[in-house]
């Protein structure tokens, strides 16, 4: 059998790093990347570019040395992605800080509202019910995040744990703050308002549970495999007749109705901020599926049916 | 090209200084900030669009490029400094009428303090001032020296 030889030059300068001879052929550049930490510990994988092309796309774990074009020697340019988290780690503690951080509003915690409203309790119903549906939302993320969500991607930049963290933590904070408030504003159409508000909330986080078991589905335990998703008997599911994630269109849904709910103008901002950053992500999304798949259905927007 | 976010953040902070502090709060029309903060935009600003509108025909006169790539270092801080103390002499009269403020109760359960908006725009101008008056130092060494720059990677 014949052996590659493979060498890896830095992008920017061109400068050699490694030279690995006797590589296998159907190495996988997963394995290239483990024998490139060896001479660079400080690079451990997840941080690894690995290109044919300095300013190329970046190869995939999965790729196979033989099934690259490239001669017996192999050049590969390497980029430093930074720092790395791992995408659990971001997710859990993004989504743990809400759920904290609101409790500490709903009770009254000193140091808040004024002193004599320390550790008091609200009179309006509509009060208790949405910091259970906050702290209801916030578990199933937690818990979907353990046990639910299987990530094409193992890491994200370090970077973005602050940003992330900022942005959660922060509007829930802001939300919490009003809504918990003494001085809150029950809904002006009461009762009816806070019913309706709730039916959409719970219907839409039932929508974005199923979908997300859905897409679960949709692809083995450890696998990285791509697939059309479709309706299933589910009727939740029925949503992907018109969208490409109706996860995230069940998402907007449920902070419209936590909006109405509570009719406070900070989360209905919350849900327009979340909604634009959504509506970017599943627009890309659509675009892959167009891209990979040719037979893609042509009925379907990306987040909002007939519109967007 | 220059940058949309970049001309789009000062054009706000332009229309902000104007409309919603000069404008609005009249007793600080008489401080001295204010025409330190007028008399640089107005010195930059004809200098900048020249710069521009002899580059878009074609004919850029060398002294409108030197001026452009050099006004700069002392007008900026002048503004900056006019800006700032301008808002500064604003402060106690907005905290005393309140204006531009939503207190509680509302029906939109919402709140916004003017007061404390302006404490922290100030605060901004921490962090963005050096990088703005960075990038365009860097600016002028690549056209005023032909220095290539290697751009830090991220």
């Amino acid at each position: 059998m014949k052996h590659y030889e493979v060498e890896i030059l830095d992008a920017k300068t061109r400068e050699k790093l490694c030279f690995l001879d006797k590589v296998e052929p159907h190495a996988t550049i997963a394995e290239i990347k483990n024998l490139f930490t060896k001479p660079h510990p400080q690079w451990y994988p997840a941080r690894q570019s690995l290109r044919l092309d300095p300013k190329g796309k970046s190869l995939k774990d999965e790729d196979i040395l033989q099934k690259l074009p490239v001669g017996t020697t192999a050049t590969l340019y390497f980029r430093d992605l930074g720092a790395q988290i791992s995408w659990v780690t971001v997710f859990l503690t993004e989504y743990a800080g809400p759920l904290f951080i609101y409790l500490l509003f709903y009770f009254r915690v000193p140091f808040i509202y004024g002193h004599k409203y320390d550790f008091t309790s609200s009179r309006h119903t509509v009060v208790h019910l949405a910091c259970i549906c906050h702290s209801f939302h916030y578990v199933k993320r937690l818990l979907e995040t353990l046990f639910v969500h299987r990530f094409s991607h193992g890491t994200m930049p370090l970077r973005n744990i602050f940003k992330n963290c900022t942005y959660y933590w922060g509007f829930a904070a802001w939300m919490a703050y009003y809504i918990n408030h003494p001085l809150y504003t029950p809904p002006t159409y009461g009762a009816q308002q806070v019913k309706l508000a709730l039916a959409i909330f719970v219907i839409c986080q039932l929508g974005n549970f199923s979908i997300h078991m859905a897409l679960r589905d949709l692809r083995p335990a450890g696998s990285k495999t791509r697939k059309i998703p479709y309706p299933t008997k589910n009727p939740f599911t029925w949503l992907f007749l018109l969208v490409s994630c109706p996860n995230y269109t069940y998402e907007v849904g449920s902070w419209i109705g936590f909006a109405i709910m509570t009719q406070c103008l900070p989360v209905a901002l919350f849900s327009l901020v979340g909604f634009t950053q959504m509506t970017i992500w599943a627009k890309g999304k659509h675009r892959s599926y167009l891209k990979e798949f040719r037979d893609y259905p042509p009925l379907r927007m990306p987040i909002i049916p007939f519109l967007l | 090209p220059t940058s949309v976010l970049v001309t789009g953040v000062q054009v706000s902070s332009r229309i902000f200084m104007v409309w919603l502090i000069t404008h609005s709060i009249k007793p600080i029309q008489n401080e001295e900030s204010v025409v330190l903060f007028l008399v640089a935009w107005t010195v930059t600003e004809i200098t900048r669009y020249s710069f521009y509108t002899f580059s878009l025909l074609d004919h850029l006169p060398y002294f409108i490029k030197w001026a452009r790539y050099n006004f700069f270092i002392i007008l900026y801080p002048v503004g900056v400094a006019g800006e700032l103390l301008t808002i500064y002499a604003a402060l106690p009269y907005v905290k005393k009428t309140g204006m531009f403020s939503i207190r509680l109760p509302n029906k939109y359960n919402v709140s916004f303090d003017y007061y404390y908006f302006l404490l922290i725009t100030m605060a901004s101008y921490i962090p963005l001032f050096p990088q703005l008056y960075f990038h365009m130092l860097r600016q002028r060494r690549k056209v005023l020296h032909g220095e290539v720059i290697v751009e830090k990677d991220d």
